[in-house]
Order: C-alpha cells, then sequence, then structure tokens
C-alpha cells in the first residue's frame, strides 16, 4: 500500500506539473493542424500520434487536463467553503438554520445529479464558469451533510462548552475551535470528490457541454475521434488512458487518506 | 407530541420534495435572463412567433401566478410544446421512456448479478487473494468513466471483433434478440461502474454478519457454506444495498445521458442532450421535472420494499 500510494501521489505531482506547464515543455501547439501528419501513429514527431486534423494528441492531451484540472478543483473548493460554512452553521445553531439548510439540500439531492448539471450548464454564460459553478452547487449537499454532522459531534464537547463559558464569541468559537478539527473530515471528502469532478467534466466535454473548441478537453477528444477508432487508436485511447490512470491515482490517494483520517477520529 | 404515522410523514415528505422540485423546474425556465421567448426562439424568432410564445407561457403575468398556472398545467398532464418541433413534450418523453428504462434495468440485473455472488466471495474469503484481486478491480472500474468503457467495448467488440452492433438501437419489434443484442454493449459499459459500488457495500455489511452467533450456529448445524451465505448471511447483509440500489437510479440516469449519446440509444438522456444543442429549454424543463418526480418515486419505492427486506422496521404508527 505505501508504495502504491506514493506512486499514485507522483503521478498527480506529475501530470498536474505538465499540465501547469504545459506550454513551456518542448511540445508542439495543441491547435496547430498539419494534413501531413493526419492520425500520424505515435513516433520521434508526435509522441502520442496526431488526430484526424494532424495535431499532437500529447500536447492536446495535456492542455486538456488544465480544464480538468480547474474544473475538478474549482467546484471542490466552492462546495468545501460554500457547503462548509452552511454546514457548520447548520449544526452549530440548530434550530431554523438547520431546518432551513437541510430543505434546500434534499430538494437538490431529489434531482439525479449529471442532470441538474446539465440543466445548469445549458444557461448562456461563461462556459467554464458555468462548469464550476455547476459542479460545486452539486457537490454543496453532501458537504453540507458531512460538516453537519461533523459539527453535532464536536458541538457538545468540553472544549467547545469551555470556549463558550469564557465568552468567546460565536463565529470566534466557530473559526478557532470548531473548523481546525472538522477540516480533517471536510478535506479527506474533498479530496475524493476531485475524482468524481474530474470524471465529471470528461463526462459534459464528451457531451460537449463544457468549455467548447479550440480549447482542448479530455472528453471532447475522445469524442471527436470516436469516428477515426479504427485508424488512430491512439488519438482516443491516449487521451483516455491518461485520465484514467490520474483518476485512479486520485481515488487511491483519497481513499487512503480517508482511511487515515477515519482511523484518527476513531481513536480520538 | 404524539408524532405522526409513518405512512402520513412519509407522504408529506413526499409531497414537499415533489413541491420543490416543480418549483426548481419552473425557475429553471423562468430565471433565464433576458426575454425568455428570445433566448428560446433564437435565429428562428419572429415578431408572430415571439408573441405566440409569450402569450402561451403568460410572460406578462406575474412570477407566482404564471408558476400556479404552470404547475396547474402540468398535473393536467401538459409539460408545454417543444419550441421547434411543436410535439408535446410529454409525449416526447413517453416515446422515449421505455429505451431508458430499459437501459436501466437491465444494468441493474448485470450489475447485481455480478456484485453479489463476487462480494459475498470475497467477504467469504476476506484478506485472500481474490478478495484483494477483487478489491483492486473495483478500484480500477470506480476510475474509470463509463464512456471510456464504452469506447473501448466498442473497439474490440464491434470494430475488431465484429460480435454485436457498435451503435444503434433495434426495437423490441424487431425481436428480442435483436434489441438485446444492440443493448448489451451499453448495459455492460454502465453496469460496470456500479459493480465496484455495490460490491464493496455487500462486502463490508456481509464481513460483519459473518461474525455474528447465528452464523456460528448454522456453521455448527453442519449446513452447506453456500445455502449459509446466500440463505442466512446475504439477506440481514443486504439492507444497505437495497437503499443504494434505489438511490444509484439517478446516478445511473446520469450515466444513461453518456452513453444513450455515445451509442446512439434513442432515450430520454439523448432527447436531454439534443433540447439542449437546440436550446429548446421547454423540452428540458420537461425532462428535468419529469426525471425528478421519478427519482423521488423510486426512493419511496425503495423505502417500500426496505421495510418488507427487514421486519423490524414496520409501516404502522408505533413511535
Amino acid at each position: 500500500m505505501r508504495l502504491s500510494f506514493l506512486l499514485a501521489l507522483a503521478w498527480l505531482a506529475l501530470v498536474t506539473l505538465a499540465a501547469v506547464f504545459a506550454d513551456l515543455l518542448p511540445l508542439p501547439d495543441p491547435d496547430a493542424q498539419s494534413l501531413l501528419d493526419m492520425l500520424a501513429p505515435p513516433g520521434a514527431a508526435h509522441w502520442a500520434g496526431a488526430d484526424s486534423l494532424g495535431r499532437d494528441v500529447l500536447s492536446r492531451t495535456l492542455h486538456g487536463f488544465r480544464v480538468t484540472l480547474v474544473v475538478s478543483l474549482g467546484s471542490v473548493a466552492f462546495a468545501l467553503v460554500v457547503g462548509g460554512a452552511l454546514g457548520i452553521c447548520a449544526g452549530y445553531f440548530r434550530g431554523l438554520t438547520e431546518g432551513a439548510t437541510l430543505t434546500v439540500v434534499n430538494v437538490l439531492l431529489a434531482f439525479p445529479p449529471l442532470v441538474l448539471i446539465i440543466a445548469m450548464v445549458a444557461y448562456p454564460g461563461d462556459p467554464l464558469m458555468k462548469v464550476v459553478l455547476a459542479l460545486g452547487i452539486v457537490f454543496t449537499p453532501a458537504m453540507v451533510r458531512i460538516a453537519r454532522a461533523n459539527t453535532l459531534v464536536f458541538a457538545d464537547r468540553e472544549f467547545v462548552t469551555a470556549a463558550r463559558a469564557a465568552g468567546m464569541s460565536d463565529a470566534r468559537l466557530i473559526w478557532r475551535e470548531l473548523l481546525p478539527n472538522l477540516l480533517p473530515a471536510l478535506l479527506a471528502y474533498g479530496l475524493l470528490m476531485i475524482a468524481i469532478g474530474a470524471l465529471a467534466e470528461a463526462a459534459l466535454s464528451f457531451l460537449g457541454l463544457s468549455v467548447p473548441p479550440p480549447t482542448p478537453t479530455l472528453g471532447q477528444m475522445m469524442a471527436s475521434e470516436q469516428t477515426n477508432v479504427m485508424e488512430a487508436p491512439h488519438a482516443v485511447f491516449f487521451p483516455a488512458g491518461m485520465l484514467f490512470l490520474t483518476i485512479f491515482a486520485l481515488n487511491m490517494v483519497g481513499e487512503e487518506v480517508q482511511r487515515r483520517v477515519d482511523g484518527r477520529e476513531g481513536a480520538a | 407530541m404524539r408524532r405522526l404515522p409513518r405512512p402520513v410523514r412519509l407522504a408529506g415528505s413526499v409531497g414537499l420534495t415533489l413541491l420543490a422540485a416543480s418549483l426548481v423546474s419552473f425557475l429553471l425556465v423562468a430565471l433565464l435572463p433576458g426575454d425568455i421567448a428570445l433566448i428560446i426562439l433564437a435565429d428562428s424568432a419572429t415578431p408572430e412567433r415571439v408573441a405566440a410564445l409569450r402569450a402561451d407561457l403568460g410572460l406578462d403575468q406575474p412570477l407566482p401566478v404564471r408558476y400556479v398556472q404552470w404547475l396547474g398545467d402540468v398535473l393536467s398532464g401538459d409539460f408545454g410544446r417543444g419550441v421547434h418541433s411543436g410535439v408535446p413534450t410529454l409525449d416526447l418523453i413517453l416515446q422515449r421512456l421505455p429505451v431508458t428504462l430499459e437501459l436501466i434495468v437491465l444494468t441493474q440485473i448485470l450489475a447485481l448479478g455480478i456484485a453479489v455472488p463476487l462480494g459475498i466471495w470475497s467477504a467469504y474469503r476476506r484478506g485472500r487473494a481474490v478478495d484483494h484481486a477483487t478489491l483492486s478491480g473495483c478500484l480500477a472500474f470506480l476510475s474509470t468513466p463509463p464512456f471510456v468503457l464504452g469506447l473501448l467495448l466498442i473497439y474490440v467488440f464491434a470494430l475488431n471483433l465484429r460480435w454485436l452492433p457498435a451503435t444503434g438501437f433495434s426495437p423490441l419489434s424487431d425481436g428480442l434478440g435483436a434489441n438485446l443484442r444492440s443493448m448489451i454493449l451499453p448495459v455492460v459499459s454502465l453496469a460496470m461502474i456500479e459493480v465496484p459500488v455495490y460490491l464493496r457495500l455487500l462486502r463490508s455489511e456481509m464481513i460483519g454478519t459473518l461474525q455474528q452467533n447465528f452464523i456460528s450456529l448454522a456453521r455448527g448445524m453442519g449446513l452447506p457454506t453456500w445455502r449459509i451465505l446466500f440463505e442466512n448471511a446475504l439477506r440481514p447483509s443486504s439492507l444497505n444495498l437495497i437503499t443504494v440500489v434505489g438511490i444509484n437510479m439517478g446516478r445511473l440516469m446520469g450515466g444513461a445521458i453518456v452513453i444513450e449519446q455515445m451509442f446512439a440509444l434513442p432515450g430520454l438522456g439523448q432527447l436531454l442532450v439534443q433540447s439542449i444543442y437546440a436550446q429548446d429549454y421547454i423540452v428540458l424543463q420537461g425532462i428535468v421535472l419529469f426525471v425528478a418526480v421519478m427519482f423521488v418515486a423510486i426512493n419511496l419505492l425503495t423505502d417500500l420494499v426496505y421495510s418488507l427486506v427487514d421486519p423490524r422496521i414496520s409501516m404502522g404508527g408505533r413511535s
């Protein structure tokens, strides 16, 4: 488990760095078309081959990961901040705050997630913003529930009562006493959500509902090369494989962290 | 305060959820920024058509009035008409519903058919090679987007081996064999991402059950292992599984959108995607509402099945 955990971490670091610094790497322009290289197999000029417009598949995949990265990290950050804040308030103040929050959460949960995301993405507006927001909103209910459940556990503990008796204000108490105790559980769950976000972005871009071309996205690369899969399997399966490995690594790291956080709480 | 009987509470919460779902679906269209009629008609907007659509949607009325009117229409089965086609939305939905239902039901059957025996075996052989292999496989399939698996299956079984059609749908009127053949690849693509969810859940519940006294008793009585596993241990271990299978209907509905698009199956998911490409917000609204209602109904059904399997949960009013 240790070695595979480290390998997964290394892979994630590698992909993230390659995506962030994709412009600095000695790779062809992701949008540069070359009719001579149409569907070229992997070789010296194109390490992962070229697609039906003669564009470099490796370069496009790395640039595609930028969208994956922004969408999955952005949406999880949104859910962490909004869902975390709502959940902590619901669990701390109880009463009307809790009732109202849980009602909204239950309504959101009444919709199948991808249907809700697609309905929101159908709105006019900046594509990247829309996708991040739509995913963030769909991730929020789960985060609210986890934040609330964990707050309920800590809200009755002695150190909270003591802090309140010492005259600490609610806002300060939540910030200084509760939040540090809740953060491990929230972040561990957020880590698993990043994988779900990456999967959802791939599904959306496969349907053509994420960031539009010419910006490369992994799902859109696969969708547009699907018809050429016999002549040039690399154009479909290279981005597919990279996506799979990355999500696999994310799940592996996420589950390991989740296990450790759970163990820590059990021991407390 | 005496608690209300469970059926009453259940009906109340279902009613509230449905009402809220209808409000969300309504606001989905009502909150579109700008002139909704112009947005919906887009390029095909002529003054007459805009005026007709405005009147149809009752745009000159205040929002709450519009909601009540719209809700009344919906309750009497009028989900509005497709902006471009003019076909009633409910007809469009009902026409495509069977394909999606077939896809989802077959997927659940296949996923459970794989997950239940493997989950039981894995729990029985906990910590052995079989268990490790199963769990690693689970993590791998959990990390595979259904359309990636679909592409791989098309590449291998349709294009290279030519065993199965790559895309397209054969209705039941073409015969059961042809219908099922066109469903195999989509169903497998969708089922394999559900298997790990079911398998891991059943495995962990099963491990708990197998440590109980009544299992030791059954073993002591000399019952064969397969009977203990399938008859004595499976039922008490499957309660959470039933809930998750019910909840997963929604996840599958999402997966079905991508899979239907990829395999060209004329289902609800394909209609949803097409309505977005065509910016037909009325059809989109109809589908979102319809799916939410279906989803709530399935969750209610899951609750009922749950109480049948576990006799400790009764539908009676005892508090």
